[in-house]
């Protein structure tokens, strides 16, 4: 017993002095300011500023070889105290959040077959191209809401939507949808086309009763094509986030009922 | 030449319900020339060929209207004189979409009347060189008639170091329904002799092996019989009826009992090229009478149309032109399927067109659908002890349901063949095959990301 009790006392007390001269000779020394950055940035790990969580963000910014801003989810504020800490001047940022453009709602949009397969809008590509006529409309399988990680997008009558209080803009819904029909967007725009189809008028209503006609209606309700609001790729209107529209008049205008004025919706969260 | 039994048999594989009485005993018809046709120029295995006509322009048959874009690429020739009415994107079976020739078939250009010469000169591939013979193969545009679409001249030109010592005949035909290939071993032996010798020679005289299951003694005695006077190492090697005999490498396997290792890994690093009894006509058309591939037979079957048959129609007819010919859909259509039923696609519309590679086109009413519901696994085994690739199917399965591709990976998903012996042996209704094209494409994606990120990188 009396053994035992000094073999191990004399093990811990030699475990402690190693340790001790460990901490004293080999300890790193870490700017205390990654510290303070990293309590500063919203801790959601999200990745949309390209840098492998909060804390590796933090790292660059102390190093100095990433922008101050670039940090979606916290916006300005966040920035801010950044600059406060490390007494760099904040890049001004416009938040961004992701849009879903594509309004084919089950009972506006077509299916064609029966998917009865795996839940994800990636696999339902892979088969026949998905079961909705529109090959380049919205599943509604979810990968991107299982992606968010926020919750901020959720699936209503075989669309995602984005909750535009929610989302941060991280952009993992843009890699992940197979369709590719997600696009970050000024949260401060308030006008959207909600339609992902460049194919001719006839041909997108034989699938969609909702989809883009490219008939140039917006652009002529908002001023022509000197304002520079849209753009056209093939037979499908684009708003020029650069410049958008902020007339709500075309959205009633617009006869294929493919445009809504704040298309973002507000979940119950 | 002699018929042997298979003497080697490949662990797992099931036995769907067969169905070929339906269209086994119709003869080949051929299509009339369809009013439109849809010519895609994504009919083969590799990037798209490179379209070179525009709307507007007449072409003839045979003329070359899609150039060889890449190594992995064959041509594509119009398969029919009219005028381009478009070029445009259409949806092929498998879902994608790509560069597709819409051909107005009646317009003719005036004055035109055609020389009647063929459309390559022939060769003679007795007295022909072997680059001649190879080069011949590529500009008639030939790539596997299986149901891969692998281009056949790369396949015929090993690269250097590797020899090919067994050249597989591929008749085994294990999809269900499908009888394209049986019905073209009856009726033109004779072609396939002689494919196979053209073959022969560009390969540098391997030994030929032409494996059959045994449910097709017709076929059986209609190759012993073409083969009865062939000199050389031939064998008729019988496989026992069993799904997928007609896979490459278990063909391989069952025949000359050589294992192809995992990918990237192909037949010929053991030695072997396996080419389909259609690919193999195709040649001996090409070399003998100088005529590409422009058309193909495809079964039309299944229990919800008229009159299953055997069709030879041009490459690029729609789907809707076949089953009319077929005298229509007898009763509702549940499923419309591109291929056989274990491997094919379901496609949503009869408006996409044949391909090269479309052996089948299936109607089947909704008594012979199956709605199901996937449940969760019960742990049986089953597709396990039905994998011919020996994977765990329903570790990978799970692993690919949470999400945990890297599991899946390690689980050698990768090999998997994507037969459907696991799903259709599953007494859970679950998706097993599509959970590993799933983890195969995501795999895919990540190694394509990360050679992008490579060749930047070296780049900078």
């Amino acid at each position: 017993m009396t053994i035992a009790i000094v073999c191990i006392a004399g093990i811990g007390l030699v475990a402690a002095i190693t340790l001790a001269i460990a901490d004293k000779y080999l300890s790193v020394k870490e700017d205390p300011r990654i510290g303070m950055v990293t309590a500063a940035l919203p801790g959601a790990n999200c990745g949309g500023c390209g840098f492998p969580g909060c804390d590796g963000y933090a790292r660059a910014l102390v190093a100095g070889t990433a922008p101050n801003g670039a940090c979606a989810a916290g916006g300005d504020a966040v920035a801010a105290e950044v600059a406060k800490i490390l007494g760099v001047a904040a890049t001004a940022t416009e938040k961004r959040v992701a849009l879903v453009k594509c309004c084919g709602t089950r009972s506006e949009a077509i299916r064609v077959g029966d998917y009865n397969g795996i839940c994800d809008c990636n696999v339902a590509a892979m088969t026949a191209g998905g079961d909705k006529g529109c090959t380049y409309g919205c599943l509604g399988y979810g990968a991107c809401a299982n992606v968010c990680p926020k919750g901020a997008i959720s699936i209503h009558d075989g669309l995602a939507k984005v909750d535009k209080r929610l989302c941060i803009g991280c952009g993992k819904c843009v890699a992940i949808c197979p369709k590719k029909l997600i696009e970050l967007v000024p949260a401060s725009a308030t006008i959207h086309v909600l339609c992902n189809n460049p194919d001719k008028g006839p041909t997108v209503r034989k699938v969609c009763g909702v989809g883009c006609m490219g008939c140039h209606l917006c652009e002529k309700n908002s001023g022509g094509k000197e304002a520079g609001h849209f753009t056209f790729q093939g037979f499908l209107a684009k708003v020029n986030y650069d410049n958008p529209p902020t007339d709500g008049q075309i959205v009633a205008k617009c006869p294929a009922k493919c445009m809504a004025e704040d298309a973002h919706f507000e979940s119950g969260h | 030449m002699k018929t042997v039994k298979s003497p080697f048999k490949f662990k797992g594989g099931v036995h769907p319900d067969y169905n070929k009485e339906l269209a086994r005993e119709q003869p080949i018809e051929k299509l009339p020339m369809p009013g439109e046709l849809v010519i895609s120029m994504s009919q083969h295995l590799g990037a798209p060929a490179k379209c070179l006509v525009k709307a507007g322009d007449f072409v003839k048959r045979g003329q070359v209207i899609g150039e060889k874009n890449g190594f992995i690429s064959v041509c594509v020739r119009s398969s029919a004189d009219g005028k381009v009415v478009a070029v445009e994107k259409r949806l092929g079976p498998a879902g994608g979409k790509a560069d597709a020739v819409i051909l107005d078939t009646a317009a003719k250009p005036e004055g035109d009347e055609g020389n009647g010469l063929p459309i390559l000169p022939p060769l003679d591939w007795k007295t022909a060189s072997r680059e001649d013979l190879l080069k011949r193969v590529e500009e008639a545009g030939i790539c596997g008639m299986g149901g891969a679409g692998f281009p056949t001249n790369v396949k015929l030109n090993p690269p250097p170091g590797k020899r090919c010592e067994y050249l597989i005949l591929n008749g085994a035909e294990c999809e269900p329904y499908l009888t394209a290939d049986y019905r073209l071993m009856l009726e033109r032996a004779p072609r396939i002799r002689l494919g196979v010798e053209i073959m022969r020679k560009i390969l540098g005289g391997p030994a030929v092996r032409i494996a059959i299951e045994a449910n097709k003694p017709e076929a059986i005695a209609a190759m012993e019989k073409a083969f009865a006077d062939i000199d050389g190492n031939v064998e008729i090697v019988v496989l026992p009826v069993l799904y997928p005999q007609g896979s490459e490498k278990h063909q391989i396997f069952a025949t000359v009992g050589r294992v192809v290792p995992e990918p990237p890994a192909l037949p010929i690093d053991v030695g072997c090229v396996v080419e389909n009894v259609g690919t193999v006509a195709a040649i001996a058309d090409a070399v003998e009478l100088g005529e590409p591939l422009l058309e193909r037979v495809t079964t039309v079957s299944g229990d919800a149309v008229s009159q299953p048959k055997n069709i030879l129609a041009p490459c690029g007819t729609k789907y809707a032109d076949l089953i009319a010919f077929c005298g229509g859909e007898k009763g509702p259509v549940a499923k419309l399927i591109s291929g056989g039923t274990m491997m094919g696609f379901a496609v949503s519309t009869a408006e996409i067109s044949t391909t090269k590679t479309t052996s089948g086109l299936l109607l089947l009413s909704p008594k012979r659908v199956v709605q199901y519901a996937s449940q969760a696994c019960i742990n049986c085994g089953r597709c396990v002890r039905a994998c011919p690739m020996n994977l765990n199917a329903a570790e990978i399965a799970k692993a690919v349901e949470a999400d945990d591709i890297k599991a899946a990976e390690d689980a050698h998903v990768m090999t998997c063949i994507e037969c459907g012996a696991c799903s259709f042996s599953c007494p859970a209704y679950r998706p097993i095959t599509q959970f590993c094209r799933r983890a195969k494409n995501s795999i895919r994606a990540r190694i394509a990301a990360e050679k992008a990120k490579a060749a930047a990188a070296a780049k900078k």
